[in-house]
């Protein structure tokens, strides 16, 4: 009998209005195997995986699942086919413990005793860490994360499909997710992993199938290929890897934080004795876990979070004035002559108006300049021409609204706006997350550009290669507390890794006896 | 989709696409037909229901609407009214503040105005009533969406019933000020105030001949306040204060904007021009105070305003045709030739505001039917 694989696709086509998202991609998937979904930002390998899951359905191709063509047009059917994907933004109820969302949306009698125990015994068999009575909203990213891989397991799905998984977790988490990945596998299962993390995709696939601009270039055996042939495949020339890093010219003191508290809506404490001295001319990094204190530290900086107490200083570069930051309002900030960027986490939501064209966004900071109560376009206009040119903004016109712009280019549009008004401190808070690589390299040598003019730059990443390669200092924040400051060209990610659980260690293990240093 | 048929694999019949954008011509033959679509389902629906002729029903309407020179200013006059309304309510939507509580704010507005004409003249001089007439108008109007305003910029308060609650005060206080002000005491009947003075009336235009003397003003305010509210979203710092705000709160902090001073002002200048509405309804058009002097319009002013997706100049051809088809349901109700009722002409209104509404979905989407030959046999 001929071979034939888990899934099949055939000639898959895809569009979006005139956008082509998948153009006749066709590939396969074997039993019992790892297939890396690799390409950059806007490939369409989200697209092409919603279409086995249910979530979109083709213009045209067909699939097939063990050889059977089949027709998916709702996650039911995707499961009734034995296929699950575990998407990038969880669809979990926060009320609801994990095994009542795992039933969730179940046809028959509802049994929660026995569906706890056969939770249970899925976990067991696949090395997951998990009490299915406990609520999600008391759940770690990565404890949602194995709820949702249960949740399909549960739906006896033998293909599984996962969108970034990796996006959100440690390294360590990491490393804990593959090996469940991997037994998975030895359990004759399928799993397909979207990912854009080239060192992911050696260390745990099988194959490696790219796509490129909607179109399928090639499918690669791991154990044959390496980091330059992958990204190749992927961007469709050859580009260089390295992250430059210049040493730091004459650094001075910018902005010095000291002992800064900040507290939540109920009272308990977000960011704790942090303290740190952003340099001129210097990248400081940021690490943690996501949600350790990262976004409240830049906004607190920016004047957006309130400070219970602490002082942020500013010092001015031309006067050598010191400037107290704190409580004061971002208005306030500029008006005190502190050039202060920020390229928020949130980029539509908080850096950028969606439904507002380039230039209004331009807009933005300036608008307010001036006595007249009437708007002025033409600079903002002239402003959101220059970046379209000089940062190869893909766009129909100036006047096209930021959210129909892919990722990459909404955080050219932000980026090149915060850089433009001259920062003496720039703060960017994962300026790469699920850019390409080529979007990636260029935000790196922005920052770099920005350094090298003598900004005190402030990097929040999560991509530890990418902060040991590009920062000079690095700092480790967990739970809101300063794990450490190390030196970003000495220390390693595996070192950084474990200062990032070092708080979430002491914390969750009250009464142990300390372990700090 | 039938389970025994497993082996075949079949398309669904239909799928919706959400189009990425649309030319112009394509949205706007798009509504087109979906008017001629709604005539031709109300034309069935008569037949079917009623047996009465459609086409006759058709003539009634457009007699009712513009079938003499009187009822084209009463139109147009009505028209205005409605797009006034939907002009204040705008400011506020576009700032995703959601006053439903125009009738109360125009009512306030009224009751300001009919106060002014009743007891002012006489006591000050004629420039100093219209003076006093206006501005008290325009902040009784402001006042009663301030206090809404303020509850939402400060604790955050769920506008949607604030002002729709601040609507029944406004109402009762109407009703017991007609009681209270009533020409023969008990009958709740104000009466036309200032006849013979006409003072606080607003003036007409033109001479005796012309039919739109006493509608013309009203209408020329109402385009003027088109005007400064369209400038004024579009091309003012406030008017883009305002799309940040309703934008997105977060970015307005991030960069500075102070939310609540937005919040504020916006909902004053909405509650104002609700206001005017009022004073336009007593001294350009009833010269009186009665409770149901705002006619609705606070809320049929929502469907304009959006209808035209908060577009000030879209908004004139959506109450247009908002205030086309009631005009013309009440000669439908009224024609001897017709033995059809108010209910019905209301559910011919509805059926082809439905259509109109409707038809945005195919503007947004697009309908692709299956291709593919079907199930393979």
């Amino acid at each position: 009998m001929e071979h034939i694989p888990a899934l099949e696709l055939k000639n898959i086509t895809k569009k979006f209005g005139s956008i082509v998202a998948n153009n006749n991609v066709s590939l396969s998937a074997e039993k019992g195997e790892i297939l890396a979904i690799l390409g950059e930002n806007g490939s369409g390998k989200t697209t092409l995986m919603n279409m086995i899951s249910g979530i979109y359905f083709p213009d045209s191709g067909q699939i097939f699942i063990n050889g059977k063509e089949v027709v998916i047009s709702s996650p039911k059917d995707a499961f009734d086919n034995g296929v699950g994907m575990i998407h990038q933004h969880f669809k979990l109820v926060d009320v609801l413990t994990a095994a009542e969302n795992i039933v969730l949306g179940l046809d028959g009698r509802f049994n929660l005793k026995s569906a706890v125990k056969e939770v249970a015994s899925i976990a067991g068999k696949y090395g997951f860490d998990i009490d299915p009575l406990k609520k999600i909203y008391e759940m770690s990213v990565s404890e949602k994360q194995t709820v949702e891989i249960i949740k399909v397991l549960y739906r006896n799905a033998d293909i599984l499909i996962l969108d970034e998984p990796t996006a959100v977790l440690t390294p360590q988490e990491t490393d804990k997710l593959f090996d469940v990945l991997r037994r998975m596998k030895d359990e004759g299962k399928t799993i397909i992993i979207i990912t854009h993390k080239l060192h992911e995709v050696l260390s745990l696939s099988d194959r490696v199938a790219v796509l490129r601009k909607g179109e399928y270039i090639c499918t690669i055996k791991t154990s044959e290929a390496n980091e330059s042939v992958l990204t190749e495949a992927m961007v469709g020339k050859k580009i260089s890897l390295n992250i430059e890093r210049a040493e730091p010219k004459d650094p001075v003191d910018r902005l010095i934080v000291q002992d800064l508290l900040c507290l939540n809506r109920e009272g308990t404490p977000v960011l704790q004795d942090v303290s740190f001295t952003a340099r001129s001319g210097e990248i400081l990094g940021i690490a943690g876990i996501a949600g350790s204190g990262q976004r409240e530290l830049l906004e607190a900086i920016a004047g957006l979070q309130h400070i219970s107490s602490g002082e942020i200083t500013y010092i001015d570069p031309k006067t050598d004035k010191h400037e107290n930051l704190r409580d004061k309002t971002p208005v306030q900030i500029r008006q005190l002559g502190v050039r202060l960027s920020f390229v928020p986490e949130d980029r539509l939501g908080m850096g950028l108006v969606g439904n507002m064209d380039i230039v209004d966004n331009m807009m933005l900071r300036s608008y307010g300049k001036g006595k007249s109560v009437f708007l002025k376009r033409k600079e903002p206009r002239d402003l959101a021409n220059e970046i379209i040119s000089s940062l190869e903004v893909v766009t129909p016109s100036a006047s096209t609204p930021v959210r129909r712009l892919s990722g990459g280019n909404v955080q050219k549009v932000l980026v090149g706006r915060e850089i433009a008004s001259t920062p003496t401190v720039l703060m960017a808070a994962y300026p790469v997350r699920g850019l390409d690589i080529n979007s990636s390299y260029m935000i790196y040598n922005l920052l770099n550009q920005q350094k090298s003019n003598g900004v005190a730059v402030i990097f929040v990443g999560e991509d530890l290669d990418v902060l040991v390669e590009l920062c000079d200092r690095i700092m480790i924040i967990g739970s809101g507390r300063i794990a450490g400051i190390v030196d970003g060209r000495t220390s390693t990610k595996e070192q950084i890794g474990l200062l990032m659980t070092k708080n979430v260690k002491t914390h969750t293990e009250k009464g142990t006896e300390d372990v700090s240093q | 989709m039938t389970g025994n048929n497993t082996n075949k694999v079949k398309d669904p019949l239909l799928h919706i696409i959400k189009r990425g954008s649309i030319v112009w011509w394509k949205s706007a033959l798009i509504r087109v037909v979906a008017i001629l679509i709604a005539l031709v389902v109300v034309a069935l629906i008569t037949l079917v229901i009623t047996g009465q002729n459609p086409i006759e029903m058709y003539k009634a309407m457009i007699d009712g609407a513009i079938g003499n020179e009187l009822r084209i200013w009463n139109l147009l006059q009505d028209t205005a009214l409605l797009l006034v309304v939907g002009l204040a309510l705008t400011l506020s939507f576009k700032m995703r503040f959601w006053n439903i509580g125009g009738q109360g704010q125009i009512i306030m507005g009224a009751i300001a105005a009919t106060a002014c004409m009743k007891f002012l003249p006489g006591k000050v001089p004629d420039f100093a009533l219209y003076l006093i007439m206006i501005a008290s108008a325009l902040i009784a109007g402001a006042i009663w969406a301030l206090v809404p305003g303020l509850f939402k910029a400060f604790l955050n308060t769920n506008e949607t019933l604030f002002t729709l609650m601040m609507n029944y005060i406004a109402l009762n206080f109407a009703a017991f000020l007609t009681f209270r002000w009533s020409k023969n005491s008990g009958n709740n009947v104000i009466g036309i105030l200032n006849r013979k003075t006409h003072a606080g009336w607003f003036p007409d235009i033109g001479g005796e001949g012309f039919v739109g003397r006493s509608f013309l003003l009203n209408i020329l305010i109402v385009f003027v306040m088109m005007l400064i509210v369209f400038v004024y979203l579009k091309y003012s710092k406030h008017g883009y204060e305002i799309s940040v705000v309703g934008e997105s709160e977060k970015t307005a902090r991030y960069i500075g904007i102070n939310v609540k001073k937005v919040i504020i002002r916006t909902v004053i200048i909405s509650g104002a021009i609700c206001g005017l509405a009022g004073l336009i309804l007593v001294s350009g058009v009833h010269h009186t105070l009665t409770t149901d002097i705002e006619g609705g319009r606070g809320f049929t002013a929502i469907i304009v305003s959006w209808m035209a997706h908060f577009n000030p100049l879209y908004m004139a051809l959506t109450s247009f045709l908002i205030v086309f088809l009631e005009k013309g349901a009440i000669q439908v109700a009224s024609s001897p030739a017709l033995n059809l009722d108010d209910n019905f002409a209301n559910i011919v209104t509805g059926i082809i505001i439905l259509f109109i509404i409707g038809c945005e979905f195919f503007i947004n989407y697009k309908i692709v039917f299956r291709k593919r030959k079907g199930g393979a046999s």
